[in-house]
């Protein structure tokens, strides 16, 4: 009986095959590998290619963040912080690793060591973010809501201001660090033989789609353990804590260690998205990683759908997507005609308003978010639910006297 | 060795002594009552026994070991559940998931098990998913297994808060008034429940408010009001004592019953 009620439960989450189901997870895989490569055959469109390889490392940081604010019910607006050391990280250490190789004398040793570095740091990165997660989670685990928010965004600027004041001589204050430029493995293999032209199609594959593949497979990677961590022990624990921590606490949970979980995985992600940030782009400096980053991360995760996954990617796509798309549009040739250089370095300065607004206009009307996770459309249920918590919390309130910290 | 020893027990909240110097015990296999008017300092007692308060001064001990100080997780490892007097489920969860949660100190996989799936984890998944029925069964909620917690009816939820308590495989288990709210047959439900609780090796200690069910299922009593004890024993002394009364019904009230 109990291996009903256990695949009662637990299929509908860990993915019933249904046919469906499938079908939606291919039309997903092509779309995402296919519009990529269709953008980049056509001259005027391969811009998109970067603003999509843009948006999915945004993408990553939104799940990372959706980790500890969306399951764990912590506010963290310093999260590009994380972001910032899974990049210095990156290249420091990258930027060592290829001075040892090239000593190497093999010349295709060589290349495929050095292209392959980047993957090499992305351990690294992960357990230097993790550890900063918990050399952040570590001190304000007793804090709540607003104090929280605000020792976090201290954190995001120590770490930035670290990084601009030359940080162990390592990160070179505001001019930044470059990383010693080299093939990624397999980019010069693809551009010999992945090519396609007909008629007014030429495509190349270029390094701009290949750092965006490698974002999607962090992507999925991120997506995986994220499930994973769902349905597991200390997912139940998260959903516990953020439901009711006293109660939780009582019933065993430790609320402190599944606190720190959750803020060291959360920042691995950050992490690992500083890697392809570092390496798409080639260089990294401190301007990269101000608290807009962060708000903007944040914004991403509560307009998408706290705690949801596809809430969130949809939530990154867009906010990540959309400035980019905008800027790159007066760039185009193609749709210059549209919006001039002007209108569109105009549209950009006026971004902040309008994501102030946006979020505004979402929290009053549409607090769960674009594509909510069923848990938190309930938890936000307005009026009744509310009404039972205020009685709860004052009879608290009265038979205690005052409020006491636990 | 006592299952619970209280040793002038104390405490104050500024000013104000919650619980006033409570000397008492609670022997294996026992149901204990803890009754008393509002705000007499039961509620307290419990937070003190689950780590929620630090003792002000005494000594509490469970077990032979002290609980002064330690964290309310820990106290549930060692092996005291509690219910709370305000319902404390986790309403967005469903009924078996909010006792499998009760079943954390008692498994032990964690992240790296989870993401990777391995045997270890399955089984204790599967192991913890039994357990968790099994106390579903046991409190009669086997059947609203997948109900969202907030949609039970409150007489289940107060069952459910009780399953969850029991999946932590306590040796003390605290009901913190498990009746209120409840109609004649409820209690009576209640009381079986607890005496079947009592059969399957767990000692009890309740807060109550409810007299029928307290004078039925209790082996002794203590009378607490404004923090201090007035009077311990068993329940048909209880009943007769005077300072229990007029604790209850206010001063004189004794004599007025006794014209009655």
């Amino acid at each position: 009986m109990a291996e009903a009620i256990m695949n009662t439960i637990t299929k509908p989450r860990q993915g019933a095959w249904t046919g469906k189901r499938i079908a939606l997870i291919v039309g997903l895989l092509l779309a995402v590998v296919i519009v990529p490569i269709a953008f980049q055959g056509f001259q005027e469109l391969s811009f998109f290619v970067r603003v999509l390889a843009i948006a999915a490392i945004y993408v990553i940081l939104a799940l990372g963040l959706n980790i500890v604010t969306g399951y764990a019910g912590l506010l963290n607006f310093g999260y590009a912080a994380f972001y910032a050391m899974g990049a210095y990280a990156s290249v420091v250490v990258g930027n060592l690793v290829i001075d040892m190789i090239a000593k190497i004398g093999n010349v295709g040793l060589r290349e495929f060591l050095t292209g392959s570095t980047w993957i090499a740091m992305l351990p690294v990165a992960a357990v230097v973010a993790a550890l900063a997660g918990l050399a952040l989670g570590a001190p304000v685990l007793r804090l709540r809501g607003d104090y929280l928010a605000i020792v976090t965004l201290g954190f995001g600027e120590i770490v930035r201001l670290l990084a601009v004041n030359d940080f162990l001589g390592l990160t070179r204050g505001a001019m930044g660090v470059s990383t010693t430029q080299v093939n990624p493995v397999g980019l010069t293999w693809l551009q010999d033989n992945a090519r396609l032209t007909f008629g007014g199609f030429d495509f190349m594959f270029s390094v701009n789609l290949y750092w965006y593949f490698a974002a999607v497979a962090i992507i999925i990677f991120t997506i995986f353990v994220i499930r994973r961590l769902d349905d597991s022990r200390l997912g139940r624990s998260w959903v516990a804590m953020r439901e009711d921590e006293i109660a939780a606490e009582s019933v065993g949970v430790n609320v402190m260690t599944a606190k720190l979980w959750a803020f060291a995985l959360g920042a691995m992600f950050g992490g690992l998205a500083g890697v392809i940030f570092a390496n798409s782009q080639g260089f990294v400096s401190p301007e990269s990683f101000i608290f807009m980053e962060s708000a903007m991360i944040v914004s991403m995760v509560v307009l998408g759908g706290m705690g949801s996954i596809p809430g969130v990617i949809v939530g990154a796509l867009l906010l990540a997507g959309i400035p980019e798309v905008i800027s790159g549009v007066a760039q185009s040739p193609l749709l210059s005609g549209l919006i001039s250089a002007e209108t569109a370095s105009s549209i950009s300065s006026y971004r902040y308003l309008a994501f102030g607004l946006l979020m505004v206009v979402m929290m009053a009307v549409r607090p769960q978010g674009m594509i909510p996770s069923k848990r938190r459309a309930q938890e936000l249920q307005p009026d009744d639910m509310r009404i039972v918590e205020d009685e709860d919390q004052s009879s608290w309130t009265v038979e205690h006297g005052a409020r006491h910290d636990l | 060795m006592s299952l619970v020893e209280a040793i002038n027990t104390t405490m104050q909240f500024g000013g104000l002594k919650a619980v006033n110097e409570l000397n008492m015990h609670i022997e294996e296999g026992e149901i204990v009552a803890l009754i008393g008017p509002n705000g007499a300092g039961k509620t307290t007692f419990f937070n003190m026994l689950t780590g929620i308060y630090k003792p002000t001064s005494g000594e509490l001990t469970f077990a032979g070991g002290s609980v002064a100080g330690k964290k309310a997780h820990q106290i549930c490892r060692l092996g005291i559940a509690r219910t709370f007097q305000n319902i404390r489920l986790f309403s967005n969860m469903t009924t078996l998931e909010n006792v499998m949660v009760g079943r954390h100190t008692r498994s032990k996989a964690g992240p790296w098990q989870a993401v990777l799936r391995s045997p270890g984890f399955k089984r204790e998944e599967k192991a913890t998913v039994d357990a968790a029925y099994q106390r579903l069964q046991f409190v009669g909620l086997a059947s609203s297994a997948n109900e969202l917690a907030k949609n039970l009816p409150y007489g289940a939820q107060r069952r459910l808060e009780i399953a969850r308590a029991l999946a932590t495989d306590p040796k003390l288990l605290l009901l913190d008034e498990p009746a209120a709210g409840m109609n004649p047959q409820e209690s009576a439900e209640l009381t079986k429940l607890v005496g079947r609780i009592r059969k399957s090796g767990v000692t009890v200690l309740l807060i109550e408010h409810d007299m029928k069910v307290v004078m039925d299922i209790a082996d002794r009593i203590y009378v607490l009001d404004f923090g201090e004890l007035i009077a311990e024993g068993k329940p048909e002394e209880i009943q007769k004592n005077p300072k229990v009364i007029e604790a209850y019904l206010g001063v004189g009230a004794e004599a007025m019953l006794a014209q009655a």
